[in-house]
This record gives C-alpha cells, sequence and structure tokens, in this order.
C-alpha cells in the first residue's frame, strides 16, 4: 500500500504507520509544551483548550479523513456532557466512570445518528447532521433532568479512582491532559491503521473501495461512532472541569465553531484541530466582553480561511516546510 | 364544539399559525432550492437575509417614511443586490471546489452580518406597525382571521406559484433547468451562465428578504429572527428534497400545518416533530419526498 494522493488537504503522508521525524518532534513539542504551560497560563483556561482541542481533533477524524462535513458535533460533546453530569451529581458516580458513562451516551447517540445519516453525503450530510443536533437541543430544553436554561450545576468533581483529588486545580489539570493526549493518540491511531487508509480510499473514490470489496458503508459508520465517542469523552471531560452541563455545548453554534477551530488549524491534518482550538479559545477569551463582536470575528475567521487559507495553519506550515504535519 | 377533545377554535388557530409558518417555511425553502439547484450551494447566509429583509423594511419606514407596500418592493431588490454582490465578489471562486466550501463561506457570512446587527440593535425586537389596509379581521363563524395574516398566506402563495411557473413552464426557465444540469453545454449554445447563476442567487436572496418583510409585523424586526429558523428550513429542503421546486412549496406549508397540529395534540413535540418527519423520510427516501436520485 502507498500513501494517498491527499486531494483535498495536505500532502501524502507516511503509509499506514504515520510516524515521521517532523511529527515525532512536533507531538514531543506540544507535549512539553502542554506539561510545562499550567505554571505559566491560567489552568482553567487551558483545560478548556485542551478539552476543544480533543472535539476538533474528533471532528477532524470524520472531515479529514472520510471527508464528511457533520454540521452537528455539538449533540456528542452536549449530551456526553450531560450524562457526566448527571451520572457523577445524581447517582454519585466517581469522575472515571462518570466520564465513561458521558462518553457511552455520545458512542450511543453516534451509533443511532450515524447509521441515519452516513447514507447521506455532502451537502446532505450536513444538513442531516444538523437537523438531529437540533432535534437533540429541543430535546435538552425540554427534559427535565438537563435543567433546562439552568443546566447541571455545581458538578462534583470527586477523586479520580478514590486516589487523585480532583477538586485541586493542578491535579485535574494534569488528569485532562492525560485524557487529551490519550485520545489524540487513539485518533492518530486509528488515522493510520489500516483502517484509516481504507477510509481515505473511500474519500478519494467509494465506488472504486466498494468494488474492491470494502464495505464502505460499515466503514464509515464505524469512523462516525469513534468521532463521536471522542467528541463524547471531550465534553465529559468538560463536564467535570466546569461542573456543568449546559445548553450552550448541545446549541448548533457550537457545531459551528469546531468547524471553525478545525478549518482555521488545518483540515486532515494531525496537529491541525489542536492549533485551531487553541487559537480560537484564545481570541474568545479576549474578545468575550465585546458581546457580539466574537461572533462577527467568527464569521471573518470562516470567510478568510474558506477564501485564501484553505489548508490552515498547520497545513500551510506543512507546505512551507514542506513536511507532512 | 370539538374535534378529538379539541375546542375547534383552538384547532383553526394553530391550523392559521401552521399555514402562516408553512409560508414562510416555504417561501424560504424555495429559494434556498432554487439556488442550490444552480450553484450546488447550500445558502447557510440566508437565514441572515431573511432578517436583512425585515431591517430594510424597518430602515425604510424610519429612515424615509416608506410604508409595508414600498418595503415590500425595495427590501427584496436592495437584499438582492447585496447577494450579487457577494456572489460576483466571492461565491464564484469557489465553483471549482468542493461544495463544502460554499456552505462554510456562507455560515461565515451568516455569523458576520448577525453579529454587526446584534452588536447594533441588541438582541430584542424592534416592533414594525402593521399596514392600515390590512389591519383587523373578519369573523368566519367558526374562527376568526385576521386580515393581514390571510394576506401573507395568499400572498406567499402566489409568489411561489408564480416561481414555479417561472421556472417549469418558461422559456427562461428551461435555459435554467438546462443550466442545472449540464452548464457547460448550455454556455456554448450561447447563453450568459455565469450571469444566469448571479442573477439567480440574487433572486433567490430576494425571496427570502421578501419573506422578511411579510415577517416584519408578525414577529418584531430582530437580528436573530433568521439564526433558527433557517436550520428548520434546512430539515424542510431535505424532507422536500434538495433542488426541487414543488417539492419545497408543498413541505414548506404542509409542514407548517403539521406543526401546527402537533402544538394542539402534543405540545412537547412542536419543536422536534419536523426534524423526527426528516429522519423518517430519509430511512425511506434518502433524497427527499420530491428529489431525483442522485
Amino acid at each position: 500500500m502507498t500513501a494517498t494522493t491527499d486531494q483535498y488537504v495536505g500532502s501524502a503522508a507516511p503509509a499506514v504507520t504515520g510516524v515521521s521525524t517532523p511529527r515525532v518532534v512536533a507531538f514531543l513539542a506540544m507535549t512539553t509544551a502542554l506539561v510545562a504551560a499550567p505554571f505559566f497560563v491560567y489552568p482553567i483556561f487551558l483545560m478548556k483548550a485542551l478539552c476543544f482541542a480533543l472535539f476538533a481533533c474528533a471532528f477532524n477524524l470524520l472531515i479529514g479523513y472520510v471527508g464528511l462535513l457533520s454540521f452537528g458535533h455539538a449533540v456528542f460533546l452536549g449530551s456526553a456532557g450531560y450524562g457526566a453530569a448527571h451520572s457523577a451529581k445524581v447517582w454519585g458516580f466517581a469522575p472515571e466512570l462518570a466520564i465513561l458513562f458521558g462518553t457511552a451516551v455520545a458512542a450511543a447517540l453516534g451509533v443511532v445518528i450515524g447509521a441515519l445519516a452516513i447514507r447521506s453525503k455532502g451537502i446532505y450530510f450536513a444538513n442531516i447532521t444538523l437537523a438531529f443536533a437540533q432535534m437533540a437541543y429541543f430535546f435538552s430544553v425540554q427534559a427535565a433532568f438537563t435543567g433546562g436554561e439552568d443546566g447541571i450545576q455545581s458538578v462534583p468533581r470527586g477523586a479520580l479512582l478514590g486516589v487523585l483529588d480532583l477538586r485541586d486545580t493542578l491535579t485535574l489539570y494534569f488528569v485532562v491532559l492525560v485524557i487529551f493526549l490519550v485520545g489524540f493518540l487513539l485518533i492518530y491511531r486509528a488515522i493510520h491503521s489500516p483502517f484509516g487508509q481504507v477510509l481515505k480510499a473511500i474519500r478519494e473514490n467509494e465506488p472504486r473501495a466498494i468494488s474492491l470489496g470494502y464495505r464502505a458503508e460499515q466503514y464509515k459508520l464505524l469512523a462516525f461512532v469513534l468521532s463521536a465517542t471522542f467528541a463524547g469523552l471531550a465534553g465529559a471531560t468538560k463536564a467535570l472541569v466546569f461542573q456543568l452541563a449546559s445548553l450552550t455545548d448541545v446549541h448548533w453554534t457550537m457545531s459551528g465553531e469546531v468547524v471553525l477551530m478545525t478549518l482555521l488549524g488545518g483540515l486532515g491534518t494531525v496537529f491541525g484541530p489542536v492549533v485551531g482550538a487553541f487559537i480560537v479559545v484564545t481570541l474568545e477569551n479576549y474578545l468575550a466582553q465585546l458581546g457580539a463582536w466574537v461572533t462577527v470575528v467568527q464569521g471573518v475567521i470562516f470567510v478568510v480561511c474558506v477564501l485564501t487559507f484553505r489548508r490552515g495553519v498547520v497545513g500551510e506550515l506543512g507546505t512551507l516546510l514542506r513536511k507532512s504535519l | 364544539m370539538t374535534i378529538f377533545g379539541v375546542p375547534t377554535q383552538a384547532l383553526f388557530g394553530q391550523l392559521l399559525i401552521g399555514l402562516i409558518n408553512g409560508s414562510f417555511y416555504a417561501l424560504l425553502s424555495l429559494g434556498l432550492s432554487v439556488i442550490f439547484g444552480l450553484l450546488n450551494i447550500i445558502n447557510f447566509t440566508h437565514g441572515a437575509q431573511y432578517m436583512m429583509g425585515a431591517f430594510v423594511a424597518y430602515f425604510l419606514l424610519q429612515w424615509a417614511g416608506l410604508g409595508y407596500w414600498w418595503a415590500l418592493l425595495i427590501a427584496p431588490v436592495v437584499v438582492g443586490i447585496t447577494g450579487i454582490v457577494l456572489e460576483r465578489t466571492t461565491l464564484k471562486r469557489l465553483y471549482q471546489l468542493d461544495h463544502l466550501y460554499g456552505l462554510l463561506l456562507t455560515f461565515g457570512f451568516a455569523l458576520i452580518i448577525q453579529g454587526l446587527f446584534r452588536h447594533e440593535y441588541g438582541s430584542s425586537g424592534l416592533p414594525y406597525a402593521m399596514p392600515g389596509e390590512l389591519a383587523g379581521g373578519r369573523n368566519l363563524g367558526f374562527m376568526f382571521l385576521p386580515n393581514y395574516r390571510a394576506w401573507v398566506i395568499v400572498f406567499s402563495l402566489a409568489v411561489c406559484l408564480t416561481t414555479w411557473y417561472v421556472i417549469e413552464r418558461t422559456r427562461l426557465g428551461s435555459y435554467l433547468r438546462a443550466a442545472t444540469e449540464n452548464p457547460a453545454l448550455v454556455q456554448a449554445f450561447g447563453i450568459n451562465v455565469p450571469r444566469m447563476i448571479t442573477l439567480t442567487y440574487g433572486f433567490g436572496v430576494g425571496l427570502a428578504a421578501l419573506a422578511g418583510v411579510l415577517a416584519a409585523p408578525i414577529y418584531q424586526v430582530n437580528p436573530l429572527m433568521g439564526a433558527d429558523l433557517i436550520i428548520v428550513v434546512f430539515a424542510v429542503v431535505v424532507i422536500g428534497g434538495l433542488g426541487s421546486i414543488m417539492g419545497s412549496i408543498v413541505t414548506g406549508f404542509g409542514l407548517g400545518v403539521v406543526e401546527g397540529f402537533t402544538k394542539v395534540f402534543y405540545p412537547e413535540a412542536s419543536n422536534t416533530v419536523i426534524f423526527v418527519i426528516m429522519a423518517v423520510v430519509l430511512m425511506v427516501r434518502p433524497t427527499g419526498l420530491f428529489g431525483r436520485a442522485s
């Protein structure tokens, strides 16, 4: 099997393993920076960025490697948040179980929505996922356990495995960092496995992949469920970090935001979603007091990216260095 | 008098509201369909352009003293021209690329437009007076029918059917449909396809603005009036089948009515019923009720 030509994004990556020197260097640099960061930057802000980075990586699995644009990924982030928050607060689950439960909720939703949406492509797929997400949003507004407009507040963080007290911010930060890195590496592994190669083959030419004997729908569904699961992991973690699960995370604007992060960072690049998430979260942090301008700035980034910058920050950097990041 | 244990007053009242919402669904999904047919782009800015239509009507009244009837004429043209500028300067660069980029670009424009209006006018609504000629209403015996609402239903139905007639039954429409099928060949016959694309986009956007003017006296003029509505309209378009003109009109009105009745019989589901129908339709017919197999 040789490297595929990336018609849409980036340039050819080393086949199957995907491990190359620039990537190893980039990964080590990222990890070092993230380990050192909480001693210089406000940890809660970093944790927020990490959750969104994982969310964007999960989203990128679908758009970057299967070519499917989901405009409803907020549903997985939000539902997992509700699942984790509810199980931790009402049922008294330990944090690790609450996160697992929230992730499982998102995965289950991923199976249902994926099975219905995966038969369509392109714009249809975007519209359908958007509609399902909106359905989930209205459900969350009305259902009793979500707390409606208030959300589920003051979720207990508890102690991880009964040992690590998560009320300590720095401890929590490193737990979140580990969750992020595990998620990041698993997604990386999935993309660069034979499974990932089949996904790319389906993206490039679906009828041909089918004629070679691959069950394209099953592969796409599995990719969708994986993406939903990791988005859920991000959402469940985020709920514990902020001790809050709210409607914001289910609303379609959140689905738009993850598209923005991934597009800005670079569709189909390994590190792009992480970079995009950090940029967007930082921007929002600084622009928060400006109200409606946040939306305007987001819109401008979309327009500029689409018109001039389609490879995203990391994609352009990769082209500049002639390395696949 | 009751039907299925529901007072007829309430039933007809919700039917009326359903038809009103259906009018907006139909006008908006018609515009989306026309644009999609030729440009292959889902115009995410549509909701913002609907809102702009309502705002132009409001500005005309505030600044120029021009009332509702002038607004009905001028707003679609003004907003249509902004759409044409948008298409000429940005959208046309994306036709060679994956269609998803068009979706992302128009999504960006929607965010910019809504953000700017929200910054300027806040998120509370501005009142827009009903035209004097259409104030009041009449008693039909079984229900009270406000004149303005009757006008909205009749007028939007007329606009929808005219559009359908022009596209399906005239020479201009046949060029349009031919260009949808094979733009290169139509261009070879000496028809200016890029200009046709531009004008089509302007027309679709104008329809959205027209819906905005119609909506202004009923709902208030609000920067976010199109933001959530457009998501429902996307579902309507998917149910009807993307690119199908009659499909948009029929499903637009039909789903409005279904939604109205759901409010009577099972209010909890009234927000979600359209999405549930969408899921069911997709299971049975992935291309929508009136869509052609791709």
